[in-house]
């Protein structure tokens, strides 16, 4: 019974599978793009921007629910896949434009001409109009899908070979992250940092040469963000089955017992913050050309917060439970932020949602934190009948990050 | 018989307090020792030098054949090197099954690309129902180990222990908790493995170490204060005094 297939041993992977698929037909069939018309192609835009959300959680998961590594640094590396793919997009439709314009000029331009126009076009909001060297490749799609997964990879591998190695976890680790990503946007932010400061990159939602509307490309990127999410579950799940997931959860629970048997606990917790930030880089490079825009505020530290908060309402340690809690809250998040939500009236102080709702995603977090540890994953063990066992106070593991002894089942 | 472990000259001071003084060790090949001591000996902090977890400040470590200094080498690396150590409080991955806790252990490649790709072999799925068998565990292989009694974790733990396959095995306090049943067969699976091995076995209980049949090291202030079989050490006046008089 050990060598079944590890699908086979994990039912949950394929409910999960139908259950994406049958939203992304549905939301297809219901489009504006190609089916009814029932769905507002921007709302197609927010479903489809939350599928990438969601396979940022399932990564948070990953580093967070199953190695215990409470990273609140991730959406910088779902940033720099976003910038990174933004490179080209806005690059190459600006050449598109600028040739397309030049061309009606009696001497043809030559490549430098050209070059120096793209670069007025993209630089001039700040002032410079000279390619800096970190767009060298930004003519090149191959080059910067590889830059997609390259940069937040080598990012996570150098900050995690710094961190693990001198045996920086817990808290620490938690602020070390915050600090990375907070010195990251500030960077960006900055004029001179060649990705256009606070202006950052926009008009990705153009693809260049594509002359479909957005009806219709906003349903190609909704089936991309779905295959991604499903392609990261798989990925995520097989990780997180067999003996690796076990050396991976021990170290979660306690990592000095996994030392004694010989694992490399520093390579191991190296080679997961690295895989999930690479599944982050992926996911913000789709999340962003459907966004349209990404700027550096995007990136900052509470954003990456956020993340966590998802993963613990949905429930740790689960990978549907991110997912969940990732889709649930972000889109309940759209809805009050986006002014849809009726404001209540008290006579005295009217209740605002675009203010008020960060105070009610707190006050969730916490009541989740206190009384239903597994978060909303946990209502699949309600129907399962499986109920946490009594373990007199224990947690799973003498670590920080171990699994809870609510968080049981 | 030759010498697998040489403790040379270790001290260790814990903010100001001796807990180690100039100790030295040795132990052979196929060999099984007690050692015993009052509380704060110094018993767990030997171990925790030998197997890397707390940096001496001064002597050596030196292991097997090649006479490497084990000093300064990671928990990782030791461990990799052939020791394998039982905690005092029994420590086994509560959430994972008896067949996971095992399968972890078991004597394979422990690279990270390795153990991700790693498929078990049907030797290595007997090897797991063999030692499951052996301590006790056969029919509990698909339960999870938090659910185990303390007696039946202590086991898993030896048998943890014993999939590492380690020329040195270093238990601490193995019987804590156990029945009296239980306890014999655990001087039964010591005594088995260090037919193959050495075993280095710190105990409290002396029927217990009676029991083990073996050469005792007893430790005092963190240095040996006497070494011989049980009956000679506990012969020995100094002994008397400091330990099994009080
Ligand atoms: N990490 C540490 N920091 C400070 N002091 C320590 C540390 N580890 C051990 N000690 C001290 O060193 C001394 C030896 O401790 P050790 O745990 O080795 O004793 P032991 O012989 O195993 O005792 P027991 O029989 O109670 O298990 C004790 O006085 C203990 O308080
Ligand atoms: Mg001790």
């Amino acid at each position: 019974m050990k060598n079944r297939s590890f699908i086979a041993r994990n039912p949950s992977i394929l409910v999960f599978l139908a259950c994406l698929g049958i939203f992304t037909l549905a939301v297809t069939i219901a489009s504006e793009g190609f089916g009814l018309g029932l769905i507002s192609t921007s709302f197609v835009k927010t479903l489809g921007k939350t599928l990438c959300l969601c396979l940022v959680a399932v990564a948070m998961d990953l580093i967070w629910g199953y190695c215990g590594i409470l990273s609140l640094g991730h959406f910088a590396f779902f940033g720099l896949g976003g910038y990174m793919i933004g490179m080209w997009l806005m690059y190459e439709r600006t050449r598109l434009i600028v040739t397309e314009s030049m061309a009606a000029q009696e001497i043809p331009p030559t490549p430098q001409e050209v070059v120096d126009a793209i670069g007025t076009q993209i630089f001039g909001v700040v002032g410079s109009s000279e390619f800096p060297l970190i767009w060298s490749f930004a003519h090149s799609l191959t080059v910067q899908l590889i830059l997609v997964v390259a940069v937040p990879g080598l990012l996570a591998l150098v900050f995690g070979w710094l961190a693990f190695r001198s045996r920086v976890a817990g808290v620490y680790l938690s602020i070390l992250t915050q600090a990375m990503t907070l010195a990251l946007a500030l960077y960006l932010f900055q004029n001179d940092s060649g990705l256009r400061g606070n202006n950052g990159l926009s008009g990705l939602q153009n693809l260049p040469g594509v002359t479909a509307s957005q009806d219709v490309v906003s349903i190609w990127f909704l089936w991309a963000s779905a295959l991604a999410l499903a392609l990261g579950y798989l990925l995520s799940a097989w990780v997180v089955s067999g003996k690796f997931g076990s050396v991976i959860r021990g170290i979660r629970d306690n990592e000095a017992r996994v030392r004694f048997l010989g694992y490399s606990v520093e390579t191991y917790k190296l080679a997961m913050f690295t895989l999930t930030a690479c599944i982050a880089g992926i996911a913000g490079a789709l999340y962003y050309p459907q966004a349209g825009i990404i700027n550096p505020a995007e990136i900052a530290p509470i954003a990456s917060i956020y993340l966590a908060v998802w993963v613990a309402i949905g429930g740790r340690g689960r990978l549907y439970g991110a997912v969940i809690g990732a889709a649930l809250v972000s889109l309940v998040s759209t809805y009050f932020t986006g002014g849809q939500a009726p404001d209540i009236p008290l006579g005295f102080y009217t209740i605002s949602w675009v203010d008020w709702w960060t105070v009610l995603l707190g006050l969730t977090f916490v009541l989740v934190t206190l009384f239903a540890p597994k978060g909303i994953g946990g209502l699949f063990d309600l129907v399962a009948q499986r109920a946490a066992p009594d373990r007199h106070g224990a947690d799973y593991g003498p670590d920080k990050g171990a699994k809870r002894e609510e968080e049981g089942q | 018989m030759s010498t697998l472990l040489e403790v040379n000259g270790i001290s260790v001071t814990f903010d100001g307090y001796k807990a180690i003084r100039n100790l030295s060790f040795n132990i052979g090949e196929a060999e099984l020792r007690a050692i015993i001591g009052p509380n704060g000996a110094g018993k767990t902090t030997f171990m925790d030098i030998v197997t890397g977890k707390t940096k001496p400040d001064e002597g050596k470590v030196i292991w097997g054949e090649m006479s490497r200094n084990l000093v300064g080498m990671n928990e990782a690396r030791i461990a990799q090197a052939g020791i394998g150590r039982k905690f005092q409080k029994p420590t086994v991955f509560e959430d994972q099954s008896v067949r996971e806790n095992l399968t972890m252990a078991l004597q394979n490649k422990r690279g990270w690309s390795s153990v991700l790709f790693w498929k078990p072999s049907k030797a290595d799925q007997n090897r797991v129902v063999e030692l499951a068998a052996e301590i006790g565990l056969a029919d509990e292989l698909e339960r999870t180990s938090g659910e185990l009694s303390h007696g039946q974790k202590q086991w898993l733990e030896i048998g943890m222990l014993l999939a590492q396959e380690p020329r040195l095995l270093l238990v601490d306090e193995p019987a804590a908790g156990m029945t009296l049943a239980e306890r014999e067969h655990t001087t039964d699976i010591l005594k088995e493995a260090a037919k193959t091995r050495a075993v280095v076995v710190v105990e409290h209980d002396m029927e217990f170490v009676r029991r083990l049949e073996c050469k005792v090291t007893v430790l005092h202030e963190g240095s040996v204060l006497a070494e011989g079989s049980l009956d000679h050490v506990t012969s020995n006046p100094e002994v008397i005094e400091v330990y099994l008089g009080r």
